[in-house]
């Protein structure tokens, strides 16, 4: 029966409503079919990459054991060592910011380059365009190990991993930024007679400020917590520690080096939401 | 003098947006353009300090070609031609003091540019301007921080600025309420005589082109087709100049014009 018919018959309102619908499904039962053939693939796929994998089932299931284990030994952290734990912890600090400064440095050029609206040419946004690509594309784990290679190991390929990795990421989202401002300073400007230079400087630079300090922020934040890890594959930073100590079994140790990273974390976060709402 | 000849304007492959277009303009006359959207009355003033490329025809400037001008000429050319716009395209995150300033661009060194350390004679001009139009005490302040009337005197101080030898304005009130919209056509008005510098304002207010103008350039799809005092505006000419026109003459051609 259409809905017409409904309106225009409607139904006595004494017992009798029988001739109204009262099933209603959300889908017919061919869509009803697909779904479950759709989520029947989805769970194939899984089986299908747990059992290549090869997990061993047995360890599995021990980990909660295993984890009480290494609580255990790690319980209570050991604090001798303190003094030192500090003083890379601080490296740590630095090999974050002064990365994070350069970084930031570089990619303004590069974000003008692989910018649609300030490049010079299609040659230059392509440059621009692969340095944010290659940039980007390796972890910062990777660019290190390139880095321990070249520099040998220690804070400077440190420092020059985190760099290299930050530059695409502050460039993408400056790149981005540049080509969403208002165009219209942008034309005013250039009515005036000014140099390419010029308009970007008054026209494009005030617009992008904001977004350039918040990237900045948000990346000194990430590469905080990169740079704790940059130590496993010796380019500085208290990694180098942390993991001289599982080598040697030292777990009291260990877990102070964990306490001491999470409460760099918290402070970097803290202070970053601070700078944050001073400055934007 | 402003001598436009025989302007073309197209776009793409389609019909021009101005055709075949003369017009000059003496002396420190304040001239208004007006017509409906699409005539190509922002088209023509973005011809003249070629915003826009026109694709035929010359612009001369007391004396000067444009329409052939490149790279550092063309800036040359542009340092004296004054632009005001519709919605005053102001940095907004700068202080008003630069935004006038920026005026100056053309001329100032990049150093002094990027130090804001501008020189004490454009200072002087800057702080004597923004005291005529009534924003001086605003010269720290952030420009979005003004009213619209407020803007479009930093938008006018700014091109004054540049000393023009002439000034454009494209529909300079069309973002403002009516009050603030006389009293800057009054300022343009007013500016015009005392610098001694011809005015070209693209203008939708008709009672307002005939108060405060001193010609009148009526142009429907990329033509002149009224170009007189204020008074000669008859009925019958603004007829002509808004009416529903012949199909041909609108072909698609008028559409294009970017406002």
């Amino acid at each position: 029966m259409s809905l017409q018919d409904t309106l225009r018959d409607p139904a006595p309102a004494t017992p009798g409503m029988a001739h109204l619908r009262d099933d209603w499904s959300r889908f017919s039962p061919r869509q009803k079919m697909q779904r479950w053939v759709v989520m029947l693939l989805c769970a194939l796929a899984i089986a299908w990459s747990i059992s290549s994998i090869e997990v061993i089932w047995a360890w599995v299931w021990d980990a909660p054991q295993q984890m009480g284990d290494l609580f255990g030994r790690m319980y209570p952290p050991d604090a001798s060592n303190l003094a030192a734990i500090l003083r890379v912890l601080l490296d740590t600090v630095n090999i974050a910011t002064v990365a994070t400064a350069i970084a930031v440095v570089v990619s303004l050029p590069v974000a003008l380059l692989a910018a649609q609206n300030t490049t010079p040419n299609r040659a230059t946004l392509w440059l621009g365009r692969f340095i944010l690509v290659s940039s980007r594309s390796i972890n910062t784990i990777i660019w290190a190990l390139l880095f321990v290679a070249i520099f040998g190991p220690g804070a400077v390929a440190g420092i020059v991993a985190i760099m290299f990795r930050s530059i695409g990421f502050v460039g993408k989202l400056l790149g981005e930024a540049i080509e969403e401002i208002d165009k219209r300073p942008v034309e005013a400007l250039e009515a005036t007679g000014a140099t390419r230079f010029k308009v970007i400087l008054y026209a494009i630079v005030p617009q992008v400020m904001p977004t350039f300090w918040a990237v900045a922020i948000l990346r000194w934040d990430i590469n905080l917590r990169e740079s704790t890890v940059l130590g496993l594959v010796g380019a500085g930073g208290i990694g180098i520690i942390l993991q001289g100590a599982i080598d040697t079994f030292r777990w009291p140790e260990v877990a102070t080096i964990l306490l001491a990273i999470v409460a760099l974390v918290i402070l970097g976060e803290i202070v970053s939401a601070w700078l944050r709402r001073r400055i934007l | 003098m402003l001598k436009i000849t025989d302007l073309v304007k197209r776009y793409g492959s389609g019909e021009p947006v101005l055709k075949n277009l003369d017009l000059t303009v003496e002396g420190e006359t304040v001239v208004s353009v007006i017509g409906s959207s699409g005539a190509g009355k922002s088209t023509l003033l973005r011809c003249i300090n070629r915003l826009v490329e026109p694709t035929s025809g010359s612009i001369v400037l007391n004396g000067a070609e444009l329409t052939k001008l490149r790279g550092r000429e063309l800036r040359m050319a542009r340092r004296r031609i004054g632009m005001v716009f519709q919605s005053f395209n102001l940095v907004d995150r700068l202080t008003v003091m630069e935004n006038v300033m920026s005026g100056r661009l053309g001329y100032l060194s990049t150093w002094a540019a990027v130090s804001r350390r501008y020189p004490k004679e454009d200072i002087r001009r800057a702080f004597e301007l923004m005291e005529r139009v009534g924003i001086a005490h605003y010269a720290d302040n952030r420009a979005d921080g003004l009213s619209g009337g407020e803007r479009q005197r930093v938008g006018v101080v700014r091109a004054l600025m540049q000393q023009p030898e002439i000034l454009l304005a494209d529909e300079p009130t069309a973002s403002l309420d009516p009050k603030t919209s006389e009293q800057i056509m009054q300022l343009l008005r007013d500016l015009a005589g005392e610098l001694k510098l011809p005015v070209l304002i693209n203008i939708h207010n008709v009672t307002e082109a005939k108060q405060y103008t001193d010609r009148i350039v009526g142009m429907r799809y990329g033509r002149i087709i009224f170009d007189d005092a204020p008074a000669a505006l008859t009925e019958d000419a603004m007829e002509a100049i808004y009416s529903g026109s012949p199909a041909a003459d609108r072909a698609g051609a008028g559409l294009k014009e970017a406002s």
